[in-house]
């Protein structure tokens, strides 16, 4: 199978060696990919917390996100290329793990959410005076946003207890 | 000190509670999964505020402001993790209480946290302190984000330097 090869492929290039034999490598890279987690689930969290009118109800949505996001995607990024390190290190054993699919699955279900937010949902609220309570579209998009974010989190965590022996 | 410590371990890894947590790894995995969601809500909350203080982002509002935006975040989130944490020290004594990254996690949540009481507390006798004081605010902002990436780090490399 393609995958498989390109699996391989990965598995045996430089860096996933180098990832793999040097001993305190896959812990610095795994400690920056949990810190820029963090930031990620943190900031989306404030932000959800937003649409859903429970904090920060004086500021208007887009004050906030023009604040919050930037953070948010850099963090992001580090997130990701930190865990395409990770990823490659051992590459067909996390492709077959399920716990790692889900991850995958839910982080897709998370950034589809928040497009349809930015298409749908966020003109209607830059419409809106600050302290009124937020319209049902914002409220959806930011409790899926925290449920889908609380099972990414999770399903990292479950990763680490599937791959060889729990870590 | 040490061989009391250790005593200790041992004796709480015998506890029924300790036991069953043992034996049940999915409770581990799902308090882990609490502990660290809970550190998402503190370092997003610092996060935002100190990039304020920096004057970095967020600037429309008052440093004042922020503080009482974000601070309580931390005074909900640590009940949580001391608690998320007790579970997890019960579970594994030895590799938490005798591990060096756990012991330097603790010392650093200490630091941070009497750094963080320094900013707040002469907010609320005078709002516009540290608008005063530009450079010490940016100091202390700095400090303390470097200190919540550096107990990250070390929560995630107890891992790796536990006694097995």
């Amino acid at each position: 199978m393609i995958g498989d090869g390109a699996l391989g492929w990965l598995y045996a290039s430089g860096i996933a060696e180098y990832v793999r034999e040097n001993e305190s490598a896959f812990p610095w890279i795994e400690s920056v990919h949990v810190l820029a987690i963090t930031i990620v689930v943190g900031s989306i969290a404030i932000v959800d917390l937003r649409l859903l009118g429970y904090a920060s109800r004086d500021r208007p949505v887009a004050a906030l996100t023009d604040d919050v996001l930037p953070c948010t995607w850099t963090a992001f990024l580090a997130a990701v290329v930190s865990g395409a390190l990770l990823f490659a290190s051992n590459a067909p054993n996390y492709a077959h793990n399920p716990y790692f699919r889900a991850k995958l699955l839910l982080l897709l279900l998370a950034g589809l959410n928040m497009a349809w937010f930015q298409a749908w949902a966020a003109p209607a609220l830059r419409t809106q005076a600050p302290g009124q309570a937020p319209p049902w579209p914002a409220r959806l998009a930011g409790a899926l946003s925290l449920l889908l974010w609380i099972g990414v989190v999770a399903a990292g965590r479950w990763i680490g207890f599937t791959m060889l022996g729990g870590i | 000190m040490r061989a009391e410590l250790v005593h200790f371990c041992h004796w709480l890894e015998l506890t029924p509670f300790s036991r069953t947590l043992q034996d049940t790894t999915w409770i581990i995995a799902a308090v882990q999964t609490v502990h660290i969601l809970a550190i998402a809500a503190v370092v997003g909350a610092m996060l935002m505020l100190h990039l304020r203080v920096a004057g970095v982002r967020g600037t429309a509002q008052p440093m004042a402001a922020a503080a009482g935006r974000y601070v309580p975040v931390l005074w909900l989130a640590i009940p949580v993790l001391l608690c998320t944490g007790i579970v997890m020290i019960c579970a594994e004594p030895a590799r938490s209480l005798l591990n060096p990254a756990f012991q330097l996690k603790m010392a650093l949540l200490i630091a941070v946290l009497g750094v963080t009481v320094a900013f707040a507390r002469p907010l609320r006798r005078e709002p516009r302190h540290w608008d005063e004081r530009r450079a010490a605010a940016a100091g202390l902002a700095g400090t303390s984000l470097a200190l919540w990436a550096g107990i990250v780090f070390c929560g995630r490399w107890i891992a790796y330097m536990g006694i097995h």
